[in-house]
């Protein structure tokens, strides 16, 4: 115990300037720490911040969609305020980070499935997928019915011959009476 | 006498041997080809629908309009049908309009005219338009009736309007009493449109 309260007797006559030094250095690392994280994290904000989507981006979600005021024309070239307020949504639903998909489908929410330009295959049309291979294949199959009945109803032998001589007697002498008529 | 040609012939024409034979009969169906007509008569009914339906052209003065529902932009939600008893004035506007900013204020002003009788009821209905936009078309003219966007193109497609600004006068019993294509000329034409199907 003396000899403690010896050494801290003597620790602050010995080096005071030892104390102060290692009190600063206490105050000074946490503001070290602090100002690390604050320059790593803002580093790292910088460095992973979202770039604004491109216009190749907008469009190219925005030729998969045809505003209902501007008929026909898809979406990426149509010139009307209207469609460019259209575009400047996907723009602004990009930078928020949705997908493809989920643009999309929030589209048809607000403005119904006309806006797309592949219909969605459900309802009555389901007929534009079925229809045209439909057709295709009873087309083919026609053709093949057409060939093959032309390929039988073809004659065997188109040579120019001489009819074989009668050998019968009937018909030698109905082929005379012909020829004398 | 007969000569052996006419008997032949005579003989021929008799003889059971050269008479066509008649085909067998068929009893098997011919399930191809009742499948086939059954497809193509159903497409025919199909398109005979979607002609009709386009044919039926938009709602015309004095038709009854069919119910339809609007939420405003601060989400309540409208029913024509609750509205029986009240004239409607349905506005189809958009923010990318040039001509409904013409009407705009005399819409608002004309709402604020027979708001006090609480006779009369303003819809606007935002057609193909982006909320924001739309919203900062609302704050531009201070337009304090309900407004609401026009989700899925239902109401305009029920209307089948031609464009925009379109507004739809409806009476008391929810028939159609006044069509206006293109901009009001001013609050006193949109009165002159309102003030005789009131007292009624």
């Amino acid at each position: 115990m003396h000899v403690l309260d010896g050494q801290n007797m003597r620790l602050p006559g010995r080096d005071k300037g030892y104390l102060e030094k290692m009190k600063r250095l206490l105050i000074s690392i946490p503001l070290v720490i602090i100002t690390a994280f604050l320059a790593f994290n803002l580093g790292q904000a910088q460095g992973t911040a979202p770039q604004p989507p491109t216009d190749d981006q907008v469009n190219a979600i925005a030729k998969q969609l045809y505003c209902p005021v501007c008929e026909n024309i898809p979406l990426d070239v149509c010139g009307t305020q209207a469609c460019a307020q259209w575009r400047e949504l996907i723009r602004e639903k990009l930078s928020q980070g949705w997908s493809e998909a989920k643009i999309k489908q929030y589209f048809v929410d607000q403005y119904g499935d006309r806006v797309l330009a592949t219909p969605p295959a459900r309802g009555l049309n389901w007929l534009v997928y079925i229809i045209p291979p439909i057709a295709i294949l009873a087309g083919v199959y026609i053709l093949y019915r057409a060939f093959k009945s032309w390929k039988q109803g073809a004659p065997e032998d188109v040579q120019d011959e001489e009819p074989p001589a009668p050998t019968d007697d009937y018909v030698m002498r109905l082929e005379e009476e012909l020829r004398k008529r | 006498m007969h000569s052996l040609l006419e008997k032949s012939l005579v003989t021929e024409q008799n003889s059971p041997e050269t008479t066509t034979p008649a085909p067998p009969a068929r009893n098997r169906p011919h399930w191809g080809r009742i499948l086939v007509w059954v497809g193509v008569l159903g497409l025919l009914a199909i398109l005979a629908l979607g002609l009709r339906r386009a044919q039926q052209g938009p709602i015309t003065v004095g038709d009854k309009v069919p119910n339809f529902t609007l939420t405003t932009f601060e989400g309540e939600t409208i029913n024509l049908t609750d509205l029986k008893g009240k004239v409607v004035v349905l506005n189809f506007w958009a923010s990318w309009c040039k001509p409904c900013e013409q009407e705009a204020a005399d819409l608002e002003a004309a709402w604020r005219y027979y708001q006090p009788g609480s006779e009369v009821v303003f819809l606007g209905v935002d057609y193909v338009d982006t909320e924001p936009e739309a919203r900062g078309y609302l704050e531009k003219f201070g337009i304090t009736y309900p407004n609401g966007p026009d989700l899925g193109t239902r109401i305009s497609q029920q209307f089948r309007i031609r464009g925009v600004p379109e507004t739809y006068i409806i009476d008391q019993e929810n028939v159609l009493r006044s069509v206006q294509i293109g901009p009001y000329n001013g609050l006193n034409h949109i009165q002159s449109t309102i003030d005789p199907l009131l007292g009624e």
